[in-house]
């Protein structure tokens, strides 16, 4: 042991406040050659400062950071970039109004290189394009080819397969392969624990600013990440209660109890057609959960746009309740109980001001309630909402301060605030912390029980089976398979989501 | 190396108050104004022999800085929503001239009509930036070409100017000698203002479309219908200020309320609204207006060149905002 | 975890090329065209030669051209300047009171000094922007009431003057070609300052920090650097403008560069660069320039009362960003 190489990276005490608020509290981070680390935590846990420290997007107040046993200070991201740290942040580092080739001119990396990478990738862009007409995952998988030509002794995958489907985070899988055969290593940053468990050799957890251990994933399974994430009381509580989510007859078959044709249809969709969407048809009826599953870009976005009242649909009914169902603005949607839950929760919240206002928003939408505000009325809706959400309200003042699953607690409040019929939720756990995650699935399902529809789609396959009574495979803009929820395992959706029939065999 | 007790309650007394003063900016703007009073008195006393924080001169003070008051009202709406109306200065002139227009025909009718202008240009306005979607900066300023053109040809053409007394009251008179007639009106708006941000859904609404206007729209809000409203009113008060104006002056004159376009700007600024919209207050304009104007009173007295007076006025506008940006906190 | 196999090469194609021609370079061209389509109708309002006609177009437009051409760069690295006139103003009675003893080659050197001048302070007002993080109309806003106070302590009242060669730069022609110099002077800017830094990393990085500032930092873009740069290649055509003012009139005035703010950021809107950032180029703003000043030209001709120009002026900027809003939806998150 003694005669061991120096770890890769040796991150010590590192520590980042931001006035009286504690980003990172003293934290330790190690990584050793050929290595795929894991760093965990909750939201605000310090993941992403302890990145920005690493890789010089910021200065911390504390800590030293040793590359191969050298002690270093990363000033900036190229001097990061120089020292051997490469990261790929959730934010592409591209410019939307240059091109993919003008983008990498400017940063100094060599166009063919990327090229080369992308191929390796299994991946083809044409390099004219404009950045800003990029779908998002594509330019993560352009960023991490970029970072792959510096062949960065750590690289570094904050978050990247938040918003990727599947076949592209199958390929960032590869990658992350590929950089450990070479002796390189990976520092993945995610909140889909079975990911983890697949890919990654070690883990650190952090909680509150500071590391509380490092571990095995393959060896404590889910269970003990959750637990060293929550901390043991927590994590006993989470037990106990998916346990006894567990011990209920599953999702699908409860369903199946009551009869579906009994309840009344809320939402009807026939033959719709708006961008990507060829062809769907589906209906909705009180207390169940739909899910849409599908690989990026199939559609599943205009779909919720236009039921949403975003986009107008090019031709298809739709119908809310029996009556016709036209939205050409989010209003008209609102008004016939019809609500969004977008994917990227920045487009739903208003960053400076207080929760309460966040909340309350949709209930002064229309000009006749432009008045005088009943504010004792207002604040027990709003009250209600939170608690039922469990909102943590210590940084209530401005919504931006709030962590991401808290500020995505608020989108899904301001419904529960204003009352809906049809809940439409696009990706409603994307980048949240486990905890949260959970705190979601359940509310959805008690929203379910209490006599709501919802339109549910996800990213994380393993969630359909959770949440779902049906789910509905999306490929190339039409339905393809329709699954019950109990019997919407991973494999069984991948395969409807790639067009391939259910009826055969499966690998 | 632990800390004395009573230097560790010093420190988190030093703490809170520095919270206090950074969730409370209007209280340092405050302290500002009155650091300004008290120079402007050192000022007066050396150069005049007498005091500047007398009844009269308080009085007068308030007197002047109404109609930039009512101005910077609505420039404070608008920039509350991440709009900026660069045509408040020519629409307060425009409802000047109509009231002395219609005058003659009445206190009523001359009022109307004033007000009517400032409403008009500010629904035009608020058509081409909120359904047409114009930039604001471009919008506004090719209305007030418009109606500086406009103006310019009709105040070429005479005609009867008749100032309704009504008017002239409020933009002179003083009651039992020290209380301004206009700072009566003034102190109504501006509590129906203050109020009305804050308890109002219209309130909410604005702030909502200038924080972010994409989750405005996506929580069901027709983000026109604010925005058109927004420059209405600010047409309106635009208009009233015009009044307030011509009633001290006694003289609609193209260039009446000039000066008053950047200096409405620089008071909502100085007073802590942001620029981009969905963040700042009235009562911060009002002690910008207030800062602006006994600012302007000193280097009066100091008998500064016109150049000195442009000068100490662009820098006071970025050394204020900065403090103002450190106190705070923003980024 | 999933036990897909490895999918076939993914290929990602966009638009037509064409179709992103039109829309990167479709403004610009929409601009000139209107331009173009002015003449006709203008040379049937002419009295004189039409030659002279031109000449005044180009040197009326001139300080225009190069405030715009200002304020396009600025704006599109992401920020605005409500400065460049009070700066404009500076330059010209600068210039004016200490050229009036000079001779043409005195001049000339001594222009060098005035645009070096103007490139400092511009850079200066870039400087506050970036030092104290204060949001540049605010800063800019506040420079405007300085600059303005400095050309009044340079100046008082109107004087000074510029050697008649000096002069003939901006309103002489090119030997007997009959190209007014004012033309040649726009054009020469812009392919000696503009054009070498636009392809190269200094211009893409400006673009980038107009762009998305964010993504130009994590990137590894300085963009701090990047943005005082702006302001300071902004200031040599701010500078120009200045001694064009003093070329073309003769003479030094506090308050000459008043209006060219406003009209400034009229012309980089009406030239195709998005005051979000990141979009357009400076020969559409040039363009526009004329377009802005010629239409005023055809207005007088016209013998529309000069105040009636004001107003379609303002009406006509209005229409065309709304046409031009209508045309080109774009959406920027």
């Amino acid at each position: 042991m003694s005669d061991e190489a120096p770890a890769l990276l040796e991150a010590r005490g590192v520590a980042k406040h931001y006035g009286p608020v504690v980003a990172l509290r003293a934290a330790d981070l190690s990584v050793a050659s050929g290595e795929v680390h894991a760093l965990l935590g909750a939201n605000g846990a310090g993941k992403s400062t302890l990145v920005k420290c690493l890789t010089g997007v910021i200065r911390p107040d504390g800590g030293s950071i040793a590359i191969s046993g050298k002690q270093v200070r990363a000033r900036s991201p190229m001097r990061a970039a120089r020292l051997g740290l490469s990261p790929v942040f959730q934010d592409p580092a591209l410019v939307p109004d240059l091109t993919v080739a003008q983008n990498l001119r400017l940063t100094g990396a060599s166009v063919d290189a990327v090229r080369a990478q992308l191929s390796d990738m299994d991946l083809r862009v044409s390099f004219r394009e404009l950045v800003g007409d990029l779908p998002l995952p594509i330019l993560r998988m352009l960023d991490l080819a970029r970072a792959l030509t510096h062949d960065p002794q750590l690289l570094i995958l904050d978050e990247i397969t938040a918003a990727l489907p599947s076949d592209l985070a199958e390929r960032v899988f590869d990658v992350m392969r590929r950089r450990r055969e070479q002796g390189r290593s990976v520092l993945f940053i995610t909140h889909r624990l079975a990911e983890v468990i697949a890919t990654s050799d070690r883990a650190t957890i952090l909680r509150d600013g500071s590391d509380v251990g490092t571990m095995v994933p393959k060896e404590g399974g889910e269970a003990r990440i959750v637990e060293m994430m929550l901390g043991p009381e927590a994590a006993r509580a989470e037990v106990a209660a998916s346990e006894r989510d567990e011990e209920d007859v599953p999702v699908g078959a409860a369903a199946a109890a009551t009869t579906a044709e009994e309840r009344p249809m809320v939402l009807e969709v026939s033959e719709l057609r708006v961008g990507g969407v060829q062809d769907i048809s589906l209906q909705l009826r009180r207390g169940e959960v739909l899910g849409i599953a599908a690989l990026e870009g199939q559609g599943q976005d205009e779909l919720f746009e236009a039921l949403a009242g975003q986009r107008k649909a090019e031709s298809g009914v739709l119908r809310v309740s029996g009556k016709a169902f036209r939205p050409r603005h989010p209003y008209d949607a609102i008004r016939r109980k019809v609500v969004l839950v977008p994917p990227d929760r920045l487009l739903a919240l208003l960053p400076q001001r207080p929760v309460r206002e966040n909340v309350a928003a949709p209930l002064y939408n229309s000009p006749l309630r432009w008045g005088p505000i009943n504010m004792r009325a207002e604040t027990r809706r709003v009250r209600r909402a939170v608690e039922a959400l469990q909102i943590d309200m210590r940084a209530a003042r401005q919504v931006r301060r709030l962590s991401g699953g808290n500020q995505q607690k608020v989108t899904i409040a301001r419904w529960l605030a204003a009352g809906f019929a049809v809940l439409l939720c696009n990706d409603p756990t994307r980048g949240i912390d486990v905890g949260t995650k959970r705190q979601v699935y359940g509310l959805l399902r008690e929203l379910a029980d209490d006599g709501a529809a919802i339109l549910f789609f996800s990213s994380e396959l393993a969630e359909f089976p959770l949440v779902c009574d049906r789910v509905l495979a999306v490929y190339g803009g039409r339905v393809t398979a329709e699954v019950p929820g109990a019997a919407a395992d991973e494999a069984t959706l991948l395969q409807a989501m790639h067009g391939l029939d259910l009826d055969e065999a499966v690998a | 190396m632990t800390a004395a007790p009573e230097a560790i309650e010093r420190e988190s007394r030093l703490r809170a108050t520095q919270r206090f003063l950074v969730d409370n900016p209007v209280v340092v703007l405050i302290g500002i104004l009155v650091l300004l009073f008290v120079l402007t008195d050192l000022v007066n006393r050396n150069e005049a022999g007498e005091p500047f924080v007398t009844w009269n001169q308080l009085s007068t003070t308030f007197l002047v800085a109404a109609p930039l008051g009512m101005i910077a009202a609505g420039q404070t709406l608008v920039m509350l929503t991440g709009g900026v109306d660069l045509s408040v200065a020519f629409t307060a002139t425009a409802a000047a001239f109509a009231t002395s227009w219609q005058g003659g025909d009445g206190t009523v009718q001359g009022i109307a009509a004033g007000l009517a202008v400032g409403l008009g240009i500010g629904l035009a306005n608020g058509i081409g930036v909120g359904v047409f979607r114009v930039n604001p900066l471009i919008m506004t300023l090719g209305t007030s070409s418009i109606t500086f053109g406009l103006l310019s040809i009709y105040a070429g053409r005479s005609f009867e100017k008749v100032i309704p007394d009504l008017v002239s009251t409020l933009g002179s008179d003083r009651f039992f000698d020290y209380l301004p007639a206009n700072l009566i009106l003034w102190a109504a708006l501006a509590a129906v203002l203050i109020l009305g941000l804050r308890y109002t859904g219209y309130g909410r609404m604005l702030y909502a479309v200038g924080d972010n206007e994409v989750a405005a729209r996506l929580a069901g809000v027709r983000v026109w219908q604010v925005l058109v409203a927004v420059y209405a009113l600010c047409g309106l008060f635009s208009a009233i200020g015009g009044l307030l104006l011509v009633g001290f002056t006694n003289n609609p004159d193209l260039g009446l309320a000039s000066p008053y376009l950047l200096q409405s700007v620089a008071a909502v600024v100085i007073g802590g609204t942001s620029i981009f919209g969905g963040w700042g207050s009235y009562s911060g304009t009002i002690v910008g207006v207030l800062i602006l104007t006994v600012l302007g009173s000193l280097l009066t007295l100091l008998d500064a060149a016109e150049w000195q007076r442009q000068v100490i006025y662009g820098s006071i506008i970025i050394v204020l905002t900065a403090i103002y940006a450190r106190v705070s906190g923003s980024e | 975890m999933s036990t897909a196999s490895a999918a076939p090469t993914l290929e990602f194609r966009g638009a037509a090329p064409w179709r992103r021609a039109i829309r990167q370079h479709g403004w610009t061209i929409a601009v000139w065209l209107i331009l173009i389509a002015m003449v006709p109708y203008w040379r049937s309002l002419s009295q004189q030669d039409f030659k002279f006609d031109i000449q005044a177009l180009a040197i009326d437009a001139l300080p225009l051209c190069f405030a715009a051409m200002a304020q396009a760069v600025i704006v599109i690295s992401g920020g605005i300047d409500l400065s460049i006139g009070s700066l404009m103003g500076v330059i010209n009675v600068l210039s004016a009171r200490e050229m009036v003893d000079m001779g043409f080659r005195q001049a000339i050197a001594f222009s060098f000094l005035v645009l070096l001048l103007a490139v400092l302070a511009s850079g200066f007002t870039g400087l506050i922007i970036t030092l104290t993080r204060i949001p540049d109309i605010v800063v800019t806003l506040g420079m405007l009431f300085v600059w303005q106070g400095v050309a009044l302590w340079i100046m008082e009242i109107p004087g000074g003057g510029v050697p008649l060669q000096y002069s003939d730069l901006a309103i002489g022609d090119v030997g007997s070609t009959g190209i007014p110099n004012a033309a040649v002077a726009v054009f020469a800017a812009l392919l000696i300052v503009w054009v070498p830094l636009r392809w190269l990393r200094p211009g893409l990085a400006l673009y980038a920090v107009g762009s998305n500032r964010n993504s130009a930092y994590l990137s590894g873009i300085n963009v701090a650097r990047t943005r005082v740069g702006a302001y300071m290649l902004a200031g040599v055509f701010t500078g120009l403008g200045g001694l064009a003012l003093s070329a073309s009139s003769a003479i030094g005035d506090p308050n000459s560069g008043a209006t060219y703010t406003l009209n400034s950021v009229a012309a980089v809107v009406l030239g195709g660069v998005s005051l979000l950032g990141g979009v357009g180029g400076l020969i559409g703003v040039i363009a526009a320039a004329y377009v802005l000043t010629l239409s005023k030209i055809i207005l007088l001709l016209r013998g529309t009362d000069p105040n009636y120009a004001n107003v379609y002026q303002g009406a006509l900027i209005i229409l065309v960003v709304v046409i031009g809003g209508l045309l080109t939806r774009k959406t920027r998150s």
